[in-house]
């Protein structure tokens, strides 16, 4: 594992210029490596609570590993070795005492490719709460799914066939499935790697309006290649470019007054 | 036309004349041709070399399951059935049913008088299990003791075989003329009012002519080699063989020269009977007109029987090839011609374990001793292969250790059976004194043989589980552990499950291992728990096959269809729970 280094978070030095009132997640000095491969370089970010954070950036910019990072998906991958900090309300989620499955429960994920399990959808969204203990009886659970359904707006076109298999709905519908999933275990922040790449542009709307209501009782993270997305529904973006977080900021400032320069050519088109 | 080739030539991409694309073109479709029609050849070839063999298996093994019966009326009287007189079931335990099934022989038979000749009649006629029909009757009904009543008394191997048409090829012909027998005990006189013995002298001397040349050809041989002997003893030997075969073959071959006086027929040649006027006669001497014969079932009368109303019947076989001479053959032709020998199916073939007896023989020790030894297999092999499948698939860190297993789990699945035998031999019966010969030890060595097999199979199906359906219940806060037992697991059972069948199919084939652990021993009891002595159902084709007696190979070929009936009903019952499995999921 790793050495933490201990920052100072109250000092003015490492403190980022453009840091948010009520951070949810706080990542300090985040470096990842696969291997011999520096994938990451020092990181360092404030997420705000309540609000939708959008990662851009070209391929293979490690968007999407510092995104795995906060849930700490990357302990799946062998020789993947993260080091820094990453708090998740004040609490470090990298410290050896704490439950990785519990942190998975809080910061939820949602994929590129929709993946329901095999099962029927009601199992789908009431595989988290049974295997967290969240519903004492039948009912309850019942409850759990069709408010995690309604939220994730599937529960008007899957109601009268919940038994029915999750993978026989389509694209649009699953991804929506995976987040009403990921919605059942009361994640506090939910992070979306790229979840409308595989959809197509019906159903990317539909996910973006979801996302926007999300927003009031969630802390989101997406990550995504569509800078038209990025702009729609996020409040603030952060730009990475060959493993460094080139910059980031409240999204219109980054799309209408971008102090770097390759922020600028990347959302222009001039690359990427 | 020029312009009309332009495009194609555009078209064909190569720079290619519009000919040479057309010829690529066609050639590209003969390839294909040609190898959709070595495709349909090669599945052709299998299936036809399929059906073949399933076809002679069948053929060969349909005997197996009739066997023939015949019909006895018997008495029991207190004397024979009881030990002391009482009809208590402990003193009719004891009885000598042979000797009901005895007294019941000679009365069909009351002309079989010397002792020697009664004792052939039950003994090479009637199983040694035929009175076990008389004793459950008995045993059954105490009452029936004193009263006649009629059992299905199995027939021997060797009678078994005559009716089945597998020890003789055996043909009959009317009589032409009006035969006058001049005796009805002895060595009679067959008179003819026609040349009804004619064709048989033609046969007898074409079978003549045969037996002289290759007894000629064998003396040459004997000849040749003894020229290339040294002189002395050996080549002194030979030369004195080959001139007693020339000696022979002159004999037959005067016989053959000789015309018109009697022809004589020995053990050596095919047996011709005569039957007539409720007797049998053996010819021993053959005119055109007239033969001569001694009596094996006595005649009614000396009356001329009419034409049609008497046969000649010719055994292929001669006497001396066979197991059962004329005199066995000719009581069995009257037992089938007063209507007493039926055909049934061997439900014995399925009920009764292995015998001397062919025709007592049965495949249910075989078959139970498979399926206890399957059984240890199965429950061992399967949680241990699936375990150590998803342990060193979904847990084990990738160090040296695990790549070291992970070889030598390979190369465990390449040992050939035979040498888990002795593995079994040396560590289950010499160091841990295991039972000899037993499922228990079997099913061990079995799920040795069978656990690589499982572990790779199994490890490739985790692997083919896409990684996706792991990180999502990894994603919503599901332990590694529950994401492999709640989603990876369901997901490659089916696999697992076809890897499990084609271990166990492959087990329960396997016979060299179980050898060396005793397995092949004669055992005529089934077996009834996992440590007595048992043999499984390949050991016993194995065993089967190597018997001397005749009704043992279509006793083979009948095992071999149920161990492969076995297996597909193993497959069927397997591909059944796949399914289960795989529409839950």
């Amino acid at each position: 594992m790793t050495t933490m280094p201990q920052i100072d978070l109250a000092g003015a030095g490492v403190q980022p210029a453009t840091a948010v009132a009520k951070p949810k997640v706080v990542a300090r000095d985040v470096n990842v490596h696969y291997g011999e491969k520096h994938a990451l370089h020092n990181v360092s970010i404030d997420i705000p609570e309540q609000a939708v954070t959008a990662f851009i950036g070209p391929s293979g910019c490690g968007k999407s590993t510092f995104l795995r990072c906060i849930n700490r998906m990357n302990d799946t991958i062998a020789s993947c070795r993260v080091t820094g900090r990453i708090e998740l309300d004040g609490e470090d989620i990298y410290d050896r005492s704490l439950d990785v499955v519990q942190l998975r429960a809080r910061v939820g994920m949602v994929f590129q490719k929709p993946n329901p399990f095999p099962k029927s959808i009601y199992e789908n969204v009431a595989y988290g709460p049974r295997i967290h203990g969240l519903a004492q009886s039948k009912a309850e659970l019942d409850e759990i799914v069709e408010r995690s359904l309604k939220r994730a707006s599937l529960f008007e076109e899957v109601k009268d066939r919940l038994d029915a298999p999750g993978t026989g709905l389509s694209g649009g519908q699953q991804q929506r499935l995976c987040i009403a999933r990921a919605i059942a275990v009361s994640p506090e922040v939910i992070l979306m790697d790229e979840p409308c790449s595989a959809l197509d542009p019906i159903a990317t709307a539909r996910i973006e309006e979801l996302i926007d209501e999300l927003r009031e009782n969630y802390t989101i993270v997406i990550v995504t290649h569509s800078m038209q997305q990025a702009a729609r529904v996020s409040q603030r973006t952060a730009f990475f470019h060959l493993g460094k977080l080139v910059e980031q900021g409240p999204t219109e400032h980054i799309f209408t007054t971008p102090e770097d320069k390759r922020t600028q050519d990347y959302i222009t088109g001039r690359f990427g | 036309m020029t312009d009309l080739a332009a495009p194609l030539t555009r078209a064909s991409g190569a720079g290619l004349s519009p000919d040479a694309a057309r010829a690529r073109i066609r050639r590209r479709y003969r390839a294909e041709a040609r190898f959709r029609l070595y495709g349909m050849l090669a599945v052709g070839f299998a299936a036809l070399m399929l059906v073949v063999l399933i076809a002679d298996v069948v053929n060969k093994a349909w005997p197996a399951f009739f066997e023939t019966r015949v019909r006895l009326g018997v008495t029991p009287t207190l004397e024979q059935v009881s030990t002391d007189g009482k009809l208590e079931r402990t003193s009719l335990m004891g009885g000598d049913y042979d000797a009901v099934l005895r007294t019941s022989l000679q009365e069909l038979f009351p002309g079989v008088k010397d002792r020697a000749s009664r004792r052939k009649l039950f003994n090479d006629l009637l199983s040694t299990g035929a009175s076990a029909a008389v004793r459950e009757r008995v045993l059954a009904d105490p009452s029936l003791v004193g009263k006649t009543f009629t059992v299905p008394a199995l027939l021997d191997d060797a009678a078994d075989l005559y009716f089945k048409g597998l020890m003789t090829g055996r043909s009959e012909r009317g009589g032409r003329g009006t035969l006058i027998p001049s005796a009805t005990t002895g060595e009679i006189t067959l008179t003819s009012t026609a040349d009804d013995f004619s064709a048989d002298l033609a046969d007898t001397k074409r079978a003549l002519a045969a037996t002289a040349r290759s007894l000629r050809r064998e003396a040459e041989r004997l000849l040749r080699s003894a020229a290339a002997l040294p002189a002395g003893d050996e080549r002194a030997r030979l030369e004195q063989q080959a001139a007693e075969i020339v000696a022979q073959a002159a004999d037959k071959e005067q016989r053959l020269a000789a015309t018109g006086g009697a022809e004589p027929l020995d053990a050596s040649e095919p047996s011709k009977l005569v039957v007539l006027d409720g007797g049998i006669i053996k010819l021993t001497s053959l005119g055109t007109n007239e033969a001569t014969g001694i009596v094996l079932a006595p005649l009614a009368s000396t009356q001329p029987a009419a034409a049609g109303s008497w046969k000649v019947v010719t055994l292929d076989q001669p006497e001396a090839n066979r197991k059962l001479g004329d005199q066995q053959i000719a009581w069995l032709e009257q037992l089938r011609d007063k209507g007493l020998v039926e055909r049934a199916f061997a439900t014995r073939f399925f009920t009764s374990g292995d015998s001397r007896e062919p025709e007592q023989a049965g495949i249910l020790g075989g078959l139970v001793g498979s399926a206890l030894t399957m059984l240890v297999t199965l429950v061992l092999c399967l949680p241990v292969g699936v375990g150590a499948a998803i342990y060193l698939e979904e847990f084990a860190p990738k160090n040296r250790l695990t790549d070291l297993v992970e070889v030598n789990i390979n190369n465990l699945a390449a040992v050939p059976s035979i040498v888990f035998g002795l593995l079994g031999l040396a560590v289950f019966l010499n160091f841990f004194g295991l039972p000899r010969s037993a499922p228990l030890v079997g099913g061990l060595v079995l799920a040795l043989l069978v656990l690589p097999t499982i572990i790779i199979a199994s490890r490739a199906a985790l692997k083919a589980v896409p990684p996706s359906i792991r990180e999502g219940a990894l994603g919503i806060g599901a332990s590694h552990q529950q994401a492999v037992f709640h989603h990876v697991l369901p997901l490659a059972m089916p696999g697992i499950m076809t890897g499990t069948i084609i271990g166990m199919a492959h087990a329960l084939g396997e016979t060299a291992p179980l050898l060396l652990i005793g397995m092949v021993a004669f055992i005529v009891d089934v077996p009834a728990a996992v440590t007595d002595a048992a043999t499984v159902l390949p050991v016993q084709i194995f065993l089967w096959s190597d018997l001397p007696e005749a009704a043992f190979q279509a006793k083979t070929a009948g095992a071999i269809i149920v161990l492969l009936v076995f297996l597909f009903i193993m497959n069927g019952v397997a591909i059944l729970l796949r399914r289960r499995f795989e529409r839950r999921w």
